[in-house]
């Protein structure tokens, strides 16, 4: 088990990057659903308006 | 095939099928990368040369292809968006942009940390970078063109020109291994014949490559959607969609 963590002794290098391409998944993804959760609120209040006018 | 193509046009059309698509395309993605990542860092032998630094290239490769793929979708749909005036190509464009910047990142932070202890350094000036790093700046400045006009459709057609003019850094991309003297390796994979690769070290890639395409779909299908809204705020059907 400690020789697939040290990876040939390249952890402090292959480990760092197989975790920042999870922040991009996760950031890309929560990012997304952010984008259209804004979006929907958006169209919700434009709704809104044009009713309360 | 060309009325599919038409309805492609239409947003509300778009809207359902790509909140369709989402969670089909999120599981594939899962399921590849998944086994891409058990099977590169896991089950893959170590390169006889780079040793275990070669499983970066799980991450790196599928990266920066995506990078590439993400950046000639964006230059496509804001092409179809400027020619035929299709709203929803720039829509798409719009979409692409973030997505792809964010790879292009990783792809050039992954090479960085797999240059340390192959060649030496993080960073060299060498032309597989250097066109590497100028796409993420195309994408920086396709994202911040479009909001800097009061008029939106202007933004939308300034954003497709650069991408456009930017498509022209795809190809030097990819061949500047090829054309110039580069500390980069050339193709390992897309090689003419057979891969540079045996089968226990491809597949994870190609996994990999599978997986990264399908989550590039799956969030791209949740960015249109925000698009589409954001776009069409007035229109009847969003109202009966923002409703339901």
């Amino acid at each position: 088990m400690r020789a697939f963590w040290s990876m040939g002794g390249y952890a402090r290098y292959v480990w760092p990057c197989f975790g920042f391409a999870g922040a991009v998944l996760v950031w890309n993804l929560w990012s997304a659903r952010g984008y259209l959760a804004a979006a929907r609120i958006r169209a919700v209040r434009a709704m809104a308006m044009d009713e309360n006018v | 095939m060309w009325t599919w193509f038409y309805k492609l046009a239409s947003p509300p059309y778009v809207f359902g099928v790509a909140a369709a698509l989402t969670p089909w395309f999120f599981a594939l993605a899962a399921l590849a990368i998944g086994y891409g990542t058990v099977a590169g860092l896991v089950f893959a032998p170590p390169d006889y040369q780079q040793g275990d630094a070669f499983r970066i290239i799980y991450v790196h490769a599928p990266a920066a292809w995506l990078s590439l793929f993400a950046y000639t979708t964006m230059a496509v749909a804001g092409s179809i968006g400027l020619i035929w005036r299709i709203k929803m190509g720039h829509a798409v464009a719009a979409a692409t942009a973030p997505i792809g910047a964010s790879f292009t990142l990783l792809a050039l932070v992954t090479g960085s940390l797999w240059g340390r202890p192959m060649w030496g350094t993080y960073w060299a000036w060498d032309p597989r970078l250097t066109s590497e790093l100028i796409l993420l700046f195309l994408y920086i400045g396709v994202m911040s063109l479009r909001p800097a006009f009061e008029d939106p459709a202007r933004g939308d057609r300034a954003a497709a020109l650069l991408s456009i003019v930017g498509v022209v850094n795809v190809p030097i991309i990819h061949y500047s291994v090829l054309w110039w003297n580069s500390l980069h390796q050339g193709a390992t994979v897309a090689k003419i014949g057979k891969p540079a690769m045996p089968g226990s070290m491809l597949w994870p890639l190609l996994s990999m490559l599978l997986g990264f395409m399908l989550f590039y779909g799956a969030v791209l299908c949740i960015r249109v959607r925000g698009e589409v809204l954001n776009r069409e705020r007035q229109a009847t059907w969003v109202r009966e969609a923002v409703k339901s």
